[in-house]
């Protein structure tokens, strides 16, 4: 088994009000050095047996369905688990 | 003409498409389920409103991988008129089949009321019964539904007309340049985020809607007379 770890972030040139409004919160309770949050997905995917090339089947998967290009990037890593 | 509303697990504003067309427009219709591999019989497509697969990963996303979804892209290239509206709007951009992306509304909120829109375009076929510039009421109902695309990709939306529909007056999402609808380069591709189906009738608050599916009817005639 293989495990993948995906961070799905929006593009910097994309504005986040979610992100924005949780930096407003944490001002709020006394957070003032927050600068910016920009809130992002985390998924992790098992990934069993596969003659495919990992970062070629991972990148297809993020490109056809887990990220919209347009305004999402992504990053991952790959663990061989036990 | 013949229509078809396409239905996925949530969409919700399929029923109000349906009537919107067969009471009110007085066309054929019928509900093709999302699974469907052939849309060949019918002339237009109806991308309705909704939740489809409850929004989850991204709205639309999910749709976008639904066997129908092939047929619908082949639909549009064979130049059929194809409308999004709300989620259909959000299924469309996910496809490709129109370029950009809906984001969370700027103020986070869901809005739902009745807001103006301004004709940008009434050279299209969804648009040619209203006047150019003229200001209609149609209902929204989204929380995603600030329209983002590039530089480039708005440059090109201007100089091609293919901002069909604008926010008038008041901006409820934070699209770029008050956007509420866009067409695809040819012209037959349409997703708005606004509800036309909703404004068919004065007795739902609106009529303004119907002129829009007229639109699409008088288009098709004028091409199927021989």
């Amino acid at each position: 088994m293989t495990k993948v770890k995906i961070y799905v972030t929006l593009r910097e040139s994309v504005l986040d009000p979610q992100g924005s409004a949780v930096q407003e919160s944490l001002a709020k309770i006394g957070y003032n050095e927050v600068s910016d949050v920009r809130i992002g997905k985390y998924l992790e995917l098992q990934i069993g047996e596969t003659e495919r090339d990992i970062d070629t089947l991972v990148k297809e998967m993020c490109e056809k369905l887990l990220t919209n290009t347009v305004i999402e990037d992504y990053r991952y890593e790959v663990e061989e688990a036990n | 003409m013949k229509f078809a509303v396409l239905v996925f697990p949530g969409s919700n504003c399929d029923i109000d498409m349906y009537h919107a067309i067969k009471d009110e427009l007085g066309e054929e219709v019928e509900y093709v389920w999302h699974d469907a591999t052939d849309l060949s019989e019918f002339d237009g497509i109806l991308v309705p409103g909704g939740f489809s697969y409850g929004d989850y990963l991204r709205c639309g996303a999910m749709a976008n991988q639904s066997n129908v979804m092939a047929e619908v892209k082949k639909a549009a290239e064979a130049g059929k008129p194809v409308l999004g509206v709300c989620n259909g709007f959000q299924i469309l951009t996910e496809a490709g089949l129109l370029p950009g992306a809906l984001l969370r509304n700027k103020n986070l909120k869901f809005m739902c009321r009745t807001v103006q829109l301004k004709v940008e375009n009434n050279n299209t076929i969804f648009t040619s019964q209203y006047e150019q510039g003229q200001i209609i009421n149609i209902p929204i109902a989204h929380g995603e539904g600030n329209y983002f695309c590039d530089e480039e990709t708005l440059t090109a939306l201007k100089e091609n007309n293919q901002i069909v529909f604008t926010y008038s007056g008041e901006n409820p999402n934070g699209s770029l340049e008050d956007i509420a609808g866009i067409v695809n380069e040819r012209g037959n591709v349409l997703g708005m985020m606004p509800h036309p189906e909703r404004a068919v009738d004065a007795l739902l608050g609106s009529s303004d809607g119907l002129a829009l599916f007229k639109s699409i009817v008088k288009q098709w005639r004028e091409s199927h007379v021989s």
